[in-house]
């Protein structure tokens, strides 16, 4: 297929026509040979007879309708992949960044993937902890899961988003059974870190780059970077060749695989850019009609599958223009993930980190992941009447805005106090503090008491009393 | 039959083929040289749009098209239940075999029901016996839960000249019939339905009897009938699917078709390890067993998720015709409207509301419109029974867009999924305020025979009770709870224990996740018993409203819903007298 064509008709945006074509296939990618003899790389996303659309993966710039060459390939986007990755830091289109050589690969793999069967897929119910309250209580991720972070500009997703990279980890069946499993037990060694950044500031790449030095996870991470100055159509390559990476890691060579994608409303202001240029027809904002199934070809790609070792879990994070959720991209990100961790401006403003709020997040798997024999018997009980508490006292702290606290009865002071401890206690957490699931439930507890026995209708009579009062006689022996 | 024509263009699932005189709208049609099946959507002279169902990479103008002049069908037989399809029919499983790989691979072709399995079949028919089309055969055991009945095809009637009982293939010849010009017709059990016909019936009746989900807040507050239709719409995360599974657990239809259309592949994934172990409450059977599956998930191919809610419907179709009651739920129709749109799309047709092609309208009205109790095909006049319930995604929770509008239009019953529900841990977050149902009336008789006289107007003071807190929470939130009168302080109170302890329900615990009708009856009554006597007490002059609230007696009412079922009586009859008792010593 090396027949090169002269034929580049039109060029806008990051989209050629070549005319006179013949034998091109949907989606087949090609090279792109300037005037200047500098080459880029495209590929079809229209063929008809005589006529091909072609979408730059990097900027037109110095295109020419004369003179500029495209060659088709044959195939589609593929990336060479191999155990030899890790550690490695790769640019948008899968080139190596950081000086080191090209990799040898082992195979290569059509950047698409294909969507797992799902009758061959596993069903993820392994509990990781984070370390985080908030998650591990609340929101629990699985072993497996997409759980996204719906941030806001200037909200600490991204120092969020690295501690959960950092302190990730499955706990040993001892440590439930003994209700310990804090402190670092050595990672599962087969454990990786798969990186795509789209659009972010050199900043944030770096920050990310940084922490995963510093804790020596670099060895163990594969970066693909597309910083803000670079190409925009690259964004569309960057997050499939990482899952790519992550897929061979995970289900071929046996990785626990933690992606963490960032940032997704760059990836879809990308998408949008490219399918105005086309002048296709604007579904809501002027987001494509196809957002949705775009989306999801990238977020289906985690998960486990039957009779592999490996697993991917997705940490994708996005920026909600003016924090709202309904805004197409969180909107439709919410309904394919399996939940999401929201964070919040206000939380934040009161310093508050991580600013997850309860309300509006979600972890739609946590259910197999709570509870006796993975963390313990009160989990999920504990999660259902922190979150009802804390919505409830976050509606009467509204109430006393408007009545004055003194006119709240006992009951709803009781709430608002516990709001507030809540908040201090539970949410707030060091960036560097790795909470044991166990831990965390206690001071669920420990915060309990501030609610009248009567209010506590989701956790079990029993549960009160076990752990209630544990707590209680250990805080008078203190006092002893 | 097949004759070739040329590709001319490929877009995403859109394929246009030249050299297609030939051809007919709707038909199936085999595109390049990897066999990848299509269906043609539209006809221009010579050229043919084709939307593919499967992956178009790699595909490129100049390629073949084969016609197969067959339109887009679903195979009909013993073997459907169980199984677990993608949206075109193609069984899962059979999938992953011939893939050798847990991806799916393209131009994988595989049968959807099995050509090799052996089905006891007992003729019910005998030779001589005039029949027409829906008459039943014979019978095979298809499952311990289900007897499959097969029928005579559609559009055939005439006079049995043979019939034969016993081991045979779905492709082998059961019976011949011949019909009324002296033509003979050989008759096995598989048979083919075009998936955008509706299966003929004898006629629509009205629905009159509940479709019981276990659910309270449904069962009690918004019923749907058997033969009915619902909506479920909901932001994210307000639980949508939690009860789409809810219902195909418990509800008391006997055969469930559930369609994961553009849905998440783990959530499919968790109905496929879970219904093999969920025991069916009446027969103690695998939920399985009653059970066929369309998982079509958001990242499979598009086009195929536009003809996975019919492949579905047909199916249950095809079961209700045997005379079943059968329950379909699909999961989301958002997504299904949503490829009826992409497509549209590319086939650059004038767009309506938010870009969705001008006849959404319509295809949502005929889809809903296949729901029906019906006197069924056939000369025995058995009654079958579809009830549709489809979950609504509407983008950011705002009801007003155009899929979730259209949907209301033609269903009658509307579960409205609240966020902020959802948020406090109310569940099923179904807001009581929003939600209706248009079946009360028809219902309200089967209720007052089957449960007890004063069902109806138990359900209705329950909603009069919440509507009345919705207003008075507004003056409390400007004046406090202290401006109250006693008596509107104990509706506050009667609602309160109305929400958390009634309509709340823990779809996670072994008891309470399930209701049954009579439980439901006392739990509701208990409450309303407990404002009952409390009413005169609490209108005597310096009566502490406090101590009503602190009667240990409210406390045993909120653990009521996790009393086993088979105690209710004596359970419920026990907290009525400790109810009277404590109010009366007050």
């Amino acid at each position: 297929m090396s027949t090169a064509y002269k034929t580049v008709h039109d060029i806008a945006g990051p989209l050629l026509m070549v005319k006179d074509v013949e034998g091109v296939a949907y989606d087949e990618l090609c090279e792109i040979e300037l005037t200047d003899g500098s080459k880029r790389l495209g590929k079809v996303l229209e063929s008809r007879e005589g006529l091909a659309v072609v979408q730059l993966f990097e900027s037109a710039q110095g295109a020419t309708t004369e003179g500029t060459k495209v060659r088709f390939l044959g195939r589609t986007f593929e990336l060479g992949v191999s155990e030899d990755m890790l550690g490695r830091i790769f640019n948008g289109s899968g080139k190596p960044m950081d000086n080191g050589p090209e990799i040898v690969p082992e195979k290569k793999l059509d950047i698409n993937g294909a969507p797992i069967n799902p009758a061959s897929r596993d069903f993820p119910d392994d509990f990781i902890q984070t370390g985080i309250s908030t998650i591990d209580v609340l929101n629990t991720l699985v072993r497996g899961q997409k759980l996204p972070i719906f941030s806001g500009a200037g909200l600490p997703h991204a120092q969020l988003a690295a501690q959960i990279a950092r302190q990730a980890r499955v706990l040993t069946e001892g440590e439930v059974a003994e209700g310990k499993g804090a402190e670092t037990v050595e990672k599962d060694d087969k454990f990786a870190v798969v990186f795509a950044a789209m659009g972010v500031t050199f900043e944030e790449a770096q920050f990310f780059k940084n922490e995963f030095e510093k804790t020596g996870a670099l060895s163990r991470a594969v970066l693909f970077l597309n910083t803000a100055d670079n190409p925009v159509a690259e964004r569309i390559a960057t997050p499939r060749l990482a899952l790519t990476a992550a897929e061979y890691l995970a289900y071929e060579k046996d990785y626990h695989v933690t992606v963490i994608i960032t940032d997704m409303t760059n990836y879809c202001e990308a998408l949008r850019e490219i399918s105005a240029a086309r002048k296709e027809v604007p579904g809501r904002r002027g987001y494509p009609g196809y957002l949705y199934t775009d989306l999801a070809t990238l977020y289906e790609r985690a998960g486990r599958i039957k009779g592999k070792k490996g697993s991917i879990t997705q940490i994708p994070i996005l920026t909600m223009p003016e924090d709202d959720v309904t805004h197409p991209i969180p909107d439709l990100t919410g309904y394919i993930t399996e939940g999401q961790i929201r964070l919040d401006r206000g939380l934040h403003q009161k310093t508050i980190f991580p600013p997850v709020i309860p309300m509006g997040s979600l972890s739609r798997l946590k259910g197999k992941a709570q509870g006796e024999g993975v963390t313990r018997e009160d989990h999920s009980g504990m999660d259902a009447q922190l979150t009802a508490c804390y919505a409830r006292g976050v509606e009467v702290r509204e109430l006393a805005v408007i009545l004055g606290e003194s006119s709240l009865s006992d009951t709803d002071k009781a709430y608002l106090k516990f709001a507030d401890r809540f908040e201090k206690e539970f949410i707030t957490q060091g960036e560097n503090e790795n909470r044991s699931i166990f831990d965390s439930l206690n001071i669920g507890w420990d915060l309990l008491t501030e609610i009248p026995r009567s209010e506590l209708k989701r956790v079990k009579p029993a549960q009160i009393e076990t752990y209630m009062k544990k707590k209680k006689e250990a805080a008078e022996a203190v006092t002893a | 039959m097949s004759k070739t024509a040329t590709i001319t263009k490929v877009a995403g699932p859109l394929v246009v083929a030249n050299g297609m005189s030939d051809a007919k709208m709707y038909e199936v049609v085999k595109v390049s040289k990897e066999k990848l099946i299509g269906e043609v959507i539209e006809l221009h002279g010579e050229e043919a749009s084709i939307q593919v169902y499967e992956e178009t990479s790699g595909i490129g103008p100049g390629e073949p098209v084969e016609l197969t002049g067959n339109t887009l069908s679903v195979e009909l037989a013993p073997g459907l239940l169980t199984s677990i399809y993608d949206g075109i029919q193609r069984p899962l499983e059979l999938i992953e075999k011939e893939a050798q790989s847990p991806f799916i691979t393209r131009g994988i072709e595989v049968p959807g029901l099995s050509r090799s399995a052996k089905w006891d079949f007992t003729a019910t028919a005998s030779v001589g016996d005039e029949v027409s089309g829906g008459d039943i055969l014979g019978t095979v055991p298809e499952t311990t839960l289900i007897e499959h009945k097969v029928m005579v095809p559609p559009n055939l009637s005439g006079t049995v000249e043979e019939v034969k009982s016993g081991n045979f293939t779905i492709e082998e010849v059961i019976a011949v019939i011949k019909d009324a010009d002296g033509k003979k017709h050989e008759v096995a059990m598989l048979q083919k339905w075009p998936i955008r016909i509706p299966r003929p019936v004898q006629g629509k009746l009205i629905p009159s009897e509940p479709l019981i989900t276990g659910m309270r807040v449904l069962d009690m507050l918004f019923p749907i009938a058997r033969g009915g239709s619902g909506a479920i719409p909901g932001p994210f995360g307000a639980g949508k699917t939690v009860t789409q599974q809810s219902l195909a657990k418990y509800c008391n239809a006997q055969v469930i078709v559930y369609i994961g259309c553009g849905e998440r592949g783990n959530e499919m994934t968790e109905v496929l390890t879970e219904f093999p172990h969920l025991k069916d409450p009446n027969s103690g059977e695998p939920l399985m067993k009653r059970t066929i599956m369309i998982a079509n998930t958001s990242n499979m191919p598009v086009a195929a998720r536009e003809a996975s809610v019919y492949t579905g419907i047909t199916i249950a179709e095809y079961y209700r015709d045997m005379g079943y009651d059968v329950a379909l739920m699909a999961d989301s129709t958002s997504r299904w409207a949503e490829a009826m749109r992409e497509m549209s799309g590319r086939l650059e047709e004038m767009p309506g509301e938010e870009g969705y092609p001008a006849y959404l309208g319509s295809r949502t009205a005929g889809f809903y419109e296949r729901a029906g109790i019906v006197e069924c095909a056939g000369s025995d006049s058995r009654k079958g029974s579809l009830s549709v319930i489809g979950a609504v995604s509407p983008p950011g929770g705002d009801f007003s867009e155009p899929v979730t509008q259209n949907t209301l239009r033609v269903t009658k019953v509307f579960w409205a999924l609240d966020a902020k529900l959802a948020y406090k841990r109310h569940f099923p977050a179904i807001n009581w305020l929003q939600s209706y149902t248009l079946y009360a009336d028809n219902l309200e008789g089967w209720y007052g025979k089957e449960i007890a006289e004063d069902f109806a107007s138990n359900r209705r003071r329950a909603q009069e009770i919440l509507q009345d807190e919705s207003k008075l929470e507004e003056i409390v939130r400007l004046v406090g709870m202290d401006a109250l009168s006693p008596k509107e302080q104990l509706t506050m109170e009667t609602a309160r224990m109305i929400r958390e302890d009634f309509l709340f329900q823990n779809g996670f615990d072994p008891v309470d996740a399930y209701s049954s009708l009579q439980k439901q009856y006392r739990l509701l009554k208990s409450i309303l018993t407990f404002a009952d006597m409390a009413e005169p007490v609490i209108v005597q002059e310096d009566f502490e409203f406090k101590k009503l609230q602190e009667l240990p007696v409210k406390e045993e009412i909120a653990q009521a819903s996790f009393f086993p079922e088979e105690e209710v009586e004596e359970s419920f009859n026990k907290l009525d007298e400790t109810i009277r008792s404590q109010i009366s010593s007050l």
